[in-house]
């Protein structure tokens, strides 16, 4: 099913600057948070739960962190009051 | 591209576009009546292909009402009713893009009946799917709506916003899949070479945003300039970007280049 690229780009040459400059923006994305006293929020515990998996190998991340972060219920709900979504799940909360 | 300026389709010729094609989708604001869908779906099969044409840009379209405004099912049945009026023009591809928008039983009703639709006028679909936390839910449930219905056929269907997480329901249901493209927020070029690595490039296209947050008309172009970055043959190239597209859409008679 893969298909590599035919010719050798180095990945790693190609996209460590753009990656680093993301997870330093992350990281103090939660310092601004803990500073603020903001990270006590369902978008940031789904976050957490999506860094976690960032661990594990597979080369499967990017669908496990969405996964960890989609409604995981089956039924349509009985009627849409917004329009808008949230970027995470919480039973509690009407997005 | 209703909710773009002159200047982008400049551009998108300038980049070597040839062909757009545009949705029917939310407007900014909620219509108030059937009648300012009438306007609309003047609108894109009128001035747009016009305004396109003047910088050699053909421009097709997909009629509907979108998931967005079909909670109400009282109004979504008089848009309806306005559509087969427009499937007679010479631009129009078919129907979309449906879907579902927060995966409501009213959204699915108004679903259905744009299935029936298409089913009833042979017509080519087109579907948006949710995004973030409901579009896996969303996906799964229009897949099995399109599944349900006897009539339509998987080919001539394409599933549009997957992402890394959706795009195998869509290929298993032998569907079309398409990435759309955003600047920030949501499907970046990058993930979407990645899905063409991890999936093949059978059945599947990729297209700009072009709506009313953050969005790039050229998000395209820079794509195949990051796939040949990547190192990907100009051939895969060519393929992802031009005979994809024209392949799905060529299903319908009115879409010659
Ligand atoms: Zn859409």
């Amino acid at each position: 099913m893969k298909q590599p690229p035919e010719s050798n780009v180095h990945l790693v040459d190609h996209g460590f600057m753009e990656a680093r400059a993301k997870l330093l923006d992350i990281a103090a994305f939660l310092d601004r948070l803990e500073r603020h006293d903001q990270a006590d929020d369902y978008r940031v515990r789904a976050f957490f739960e999506g860094l976690n998996l960032l661990d594990e190998p597979g080369a499967d991340r990017a669908a496990k962190v969405l996964l960890a972060l989609s409604d995981p219920s089956e039924e349509p709900i009985a009627e849409a009051h917004t329009k808008g979504a949230a970027g995470a799940f919480s039973p509690e909360v009407e997005t | 591209m209703v909710s773009r300026t002159t200047d982008d389709y400049q551009r998108m010729a300038l980049a070597g576009c040839v062909a757009i094609n545009e949705p029917a989708f939310w407007a900014g604001y909620d219509r108030s009546n059937e009648q300012g869908f009438y306007d609309y779906f003047s609108l894109l099969t009128g001035f747009e292909p016009q305004r396109a044409a003047t910088f050699g840009i053909k421009h097709f379209s997909w009629m509907c009402i979108n998931p967005k405004e079909a909670e109400d099912v009282g109004l979504a049945d008089a848009v309806l009713a306005l559509i087969p009026e427009f499937l007679q023009k010479p631009t129009v591809l078919g129907i979309g893009e449906i879907g579902l928008n927060k995966n409501s039983r009213n959204e699915l009703v108004v679903l259905e009946k744009h299935i029936q639709l298409a089913a009833d006028h042979d017509q080519l679909i087109l579907v948006h799917t949710p995004h973030l936390e409901d579009k896996l839910k969303g996906t799964r449930l229009i897949v099995d709506a399109l599944k349900n219905h006897s009539a339509i056929r998987p080919e001539r269907v394409i599933i549009d916003h997957v992402e890394e997480h959706t795009v195998r329901v869509v290929k298993d249901a032998g569907m079309w899949a398409g990435m759309t493209l955003y600047p920030e927020s949501k499907l970046t070029a990058n993930r979407a070479i990645d899905i063409i690595e991890m999936y093949g490039t059978e059945n599947i296209w990729m297209n700009s945003a072009c709506d009313w947050g953050i969005s790039d008309p050229l998000a395209v172009p820079k794509a195949a300039l990051e796939m040949r970055r990547r190192g990907h043959s100009e051939t895969q190239v060519h393929k992802v970007f031009y005979e994809n597209p024209a392949a799905f859409m060529g299903q319908c008679p009115k879409f010659v280049l």
